[in-house]
């Protein structure tokens, strides 16, 4: 049997109001708020990153994953759209801040919000072939949206570690499922502080096709149908589209809902779906079903069908749950504050 | 910051290694050659536990270049579940709430970013324990 | 060891000294004091500075201001103990001469502080501290200092008017002082609400940035009899040291490294506190002179703050201190404080401070506190007129 052995996310305390940014941008907020299921996001303060973001998930992944010697961990794979350096792993600083340094194969991947499943996808394949005991794979962001662009309203900041292995497992990974093509629907060229996208061309053509695509082949591959799970939680870069998404596919808002964070939280990016799993896996209960599809503009999904064990009620409290972390002890900023702490104001560096 | 300043103490910053006198149970943070309690020259790696209590803080609101951005800014002295006593920023709080004595919990944070070009240098920080 | 006297005393004004470099503020001391003792010739030279290479790029002080002071092939030495440093030049001086290795020598102190810009004066500042584990992390010198107020307020109750206290009394003393870089008087209401550096400590709870340089002589008491000046013993030295850490010291209420070294030189003298008519000591933050009268014995722990709003150490009160005007009103060129604090100690002694602030009772014996970073290193000494 090989999948999670342990689980965890994290994400900052700040938050701020799609009011106070739309205030700024002389934007209607209500609209905003409506057509991207959208309240408020998480904000980053400038001491935490890709990386601080991806130890915290870790350490709550460790603590769920019980007495396992970090040293044993074979590889570690971080997926970020900002890791923050462009050529110097985040992954070696994650791995030595656990103690997993320094037999450990380490590669930092990107592929936009697909990034972190994508670490997912390659751990558990290593673990299956029996060249790693333990994989630590993690989505994370403290993505970045240009002033004024309607992404601006979704960036956020989270991170999801997942530590895959064979031996006492907490979710099952039944089947895998990859679909990719080459889509331009939202992109950032080298040396660019934002990135640039095609508006509604990063809809139907891109996120819809490309979820649906991994969705409904896994589907087929595994002979299941969208009644047959507990749960489902998809790529979220907005309230909307994971739900409008779900709905397409067959998948009902109960079975969305524990995955369902980004009216909250905004848009992770890296961490969206990751961190959907973790809180679903939080509130699962052992035999549950549970599908993910992720999705990383460029474009593809990786798809994943997990089934929980028995471990999960001994585990699931080891760490801190993901909606306490979403929902408690939050200080909201207002914009200049938000502009200052994302570093989108010039000065004389 | 030089990159080989930064390395050399990845194990303490980024892990809180500390080491303890095998002679007389000293837990001496960072790593030392010689016990300055008792003289001994042998240690045995300890971790130090990631809660404490806040002993003193300040609100730095003149800051040194390298943290400008970041004030103002609180330091604090909190002394750990064992004793070790540790100087580092408390930060994800509003700095007109502190009390003495109140609970943290160390986190891993990004301490100093070198410019636009330099390497980054990481670290524990306290934050209010709230759960 | 033979018995060492103070027989020459120099400073150049404290300040902001656009026009004089390091070298013109060392030389302008050295050789007032050179004049004011009227020896001839130097055996030797101590020179405290705590970084002349961060603040101007310069080191090898020996060579440099031997050679602008005129003493060709002089044995000069660079002592450093960050601020403490002019301190421990002087017993560097104190102990050449009692061991009878030299007769007549110079301890100076001097510090360039404004060739760089406040960004660069507070980097070289913090190397004071633990590089590593506070100045890494966001610690300043304000806020170790502040982190030792809060706990004092905390365990004793010392108030923000007790701090004040000390602000007003070193700026009444530093009014009347010519060569105080602040000489005005300032209120309670003028320190509690101006610009707060690091909670509770405001820009007027701290000493400045500055620039100067302070000289004297010391050679045997035969030597200084022969030159007919007034004899100002050194009776007393103590030097002792403390983590570097604040973080790593049992208590931070208290000064441990002042405690020991008081205690070296009051047994080296064969007295005690209560023998000392006043002092110069280091408050190089308010909080710093609350703390070292407790660690001096002069007051119980938790005492001395509001012995500080009594009067109790003003020039009439019962023991007076900083009557130069401390480092808050005189100033704080690092390196040349603890030389500046003898130049003041002997001038009271000699009955020679100036404009008023000169004390009544003819005070017969001082003792000067000069102490390095958050702490880390003390000097102490004791002097008395014959």
């Amino acid at each position: 049997m090989v999948g999670i052995v342990g689980y965890g996310a994290h994400m900052p305390r700040h938050r701020i109001k799609v009011e106070e940014i739309a205030k700024v941008w002389g934007a209607d907020a209500p609209s905003y708020k409506k057509g991207l299921m959208l309240r408020e996001k998480s904000v980053p303060p400038p001491d935490m990153d890709t990386i601080t973001l991806s130890v915290e998930a870790t350490k709550n992944a460790l603590k769920r994953a019980g007495n396992i010697d970090p040293a044993d961990i074979g590889a570690v794979y971080i997926g970020s759209e900002s890791h923050p350096y462009a050529v110097k792993p985040s992954g070696t600083t994650v791995a030595e801040a656990i103690g997993a340094t320094p037999d450990i194969h380490c590669a930092d991947y990107e592929f936009a919000c697909k990034a972190g499943s994508e670490a997912m996808f390659v751990c558990l394949g290593l673990v299956k072939s029996g060249y790693i005991k333990y994989g630590l794979a993690i989505g994370g962001d403290t993505s970045q949206g240009a002033p004024g662009d309607a992404l601006e309203y979704s960036a956020a900041a989270g991170a999801a570690a997942f530590i895959m292995g064979s031996e006492n497992v907490v979710a099952e990974i039944l089947e895998t499922h990859s679909f990719m093509t080459d889509t331009p629907d939202f992109w950032r060229r080298e040396h660019e502080f934002y990135p640039q996208h095609a508006g509604r061309f990063t809809g139907e053509p891109a996120y819809f096709r490309t979820t649906m695509g991994a969705a409904n082949a896994i589907l087929k591959k595994s002979g299941m149908k969208p009644e047959d799970f507990t749960y489902a939680v998809f790529h979220q870069p907005n309230g909307k589209f994971p739900m409008r998404v779900g709905k397409m596919l067959g998948f009902t808002k109960e079975q969305i809902e524990p995955g369902w964070l980004s009216p909250t939280l905004g848009n992770t990016y890296s961490g969206a779906s990751p961190v959907g799993l973790t809180s679903t896996l939080d509130i699962a209960k052992p035999g549950d079903t549970i599908l993910m599809v992720s999705y990383g503009s460029g474009a593809g999904s990786d798809a994943f069908i997990w089934k929980v064990t028995d471990r999960i009620d001994e585990v699931r409290d080891k760490a801190v749950r993901t909606r306490k972390l979403l929902d408690e002890n939050l200080t909201y900023v207002d914009y200049g504050t938000y502009a200052k702490f994302r570093h989108k104001i010039l000065k004389n560096d | 910051m030089f990159p080989s300043r930064i390395w050399r103490d990845c194990k303490h910053r980024y892990r809180l290694e500390a080491g303890k006198c095998t002679k007389c149970g000293k837990i001496v943070f960072p790593y030392r050659l010689i016990c300055p309690e008792c003289g001994h020259r042998e240690f045995e790696k300890v971790i130090l536990p990631d809660t404490g209590k806040l002993l003193t803080y300040s609100v730095i609101r003149v800051a040194p270049s390298q943290f400008t951005d970041q004030a103002p800014y609180a330091i604090g002295i909190a002394e750990l579940e064992n004793g070790v006593k540790l100087l580092a920023q408390i930060t994800d709080c509003d700095v007109d709430k502190i009390k003495v004595g109140m609970e943290i919990r160390i986190e891993f944070r990004r301490i100093q970013t070198d410019s636009h070009q330099g390497v980054l240098s990481y670290g524990y920080k306290f934050v209010p324990k709230w759960y | 060891m033979r018995d060492v006297a103070v027989v020459g005393v120099g400073m150049t004004k404290f300040g902001e000294i656009w026009e004089k470099s390091l070298r013109d503020l060392y030389v302008e001391a050295a050789l007032a004091a050179i004049d004011d003792a009227g020896v001839d010739h130097l055996d030797s030279m101590q020179i405290g500075c705590m970084t002349s290479g961060l603040f101007v790029g310069q080191e090898h002080l020996g060579s440099l201001l031997a050679d602008y002071l005129g003493q060709r092939n002089l044995a000069a030495t660079r002592v450093e103990s960050a601020c403490a440093s002019g301190g421990l030049a002087f017993r560097q001086a104190f102990i050449e001469v009692a061991s009878g290795m030299s007769d007549i020598v110079m301890a100076g102190g001097v510090e360039k502080m404004t060739d760089i810009g406040g960004d660069g004066a507070t980097y070289a500042l913090a190397a004071a501290a633990d590089q590593e584990y506070e100045v890494f992390h966001g610690a300043t010198f304000p806020g170790l200092y502040a982190l030792m107020a809060v706990a004092h307020m905390e365990k004793y109750g010392t108030t923000r008017g007790m701090l004040s206290a000390v602000s007003v009394k070193n700026h009444h003393n530093g009014s009347m002082n010519p060569f105080a870089q602040y000489p005005f008087k300032v209120t309670p209401e003028q320190v509690e609400s101006s610009v707060m550096v690091a909670s509770p400590l405001r820009i007027l709870d701290c000493s400045p940035i500055t620039d100067g340089g302070a000289a004297v002589i010391l050679t045997t008491v035969d030597i200084a009899k022969k030159l007919g000046k007034p004899i100002i013993k050194i009776l007393g030295s103590g030097h002792a040291t403390d983590m570097i850490a604040l973080h790593s010291r049992n208590d931070i209420t208290t000064l441990e490294a002042t405690s020991v070294a008081a205690a070296q030189a009051f047994k080296m003298a064969g007295k005690t506190i209560k023998d000392m008519d006043f002092a110069e000591v280091h408050d190089c933050f308010t909080i710093a002179e609350i703390i070292v009268m407790e660690s001096l014995g002069l007051y119980e722990p938790g005492k001395a703050g509001e012995a500080v709003l009594n009067g109790e150490t003003g020039l009439e009160g019962s023991f007076p201190i900083n009557t130069s005007g401390g480092l808050k009103s005189k100033g704080h060129p690092v390196g040349a404080t603890g030389v500046a604090q003898m130049v003041e100690v002997v001038k009271q002694l000699r009955g020679q401070a100036e404009n008023g602030r000169q004390l009544k009772n003819n005070p017969k014996t001082a003792l000067t506190q000069n102490m390095g970073g958050s702490g880390g290193s003390t000097v102490v000494h004791i002097l008395e007129v014959a």
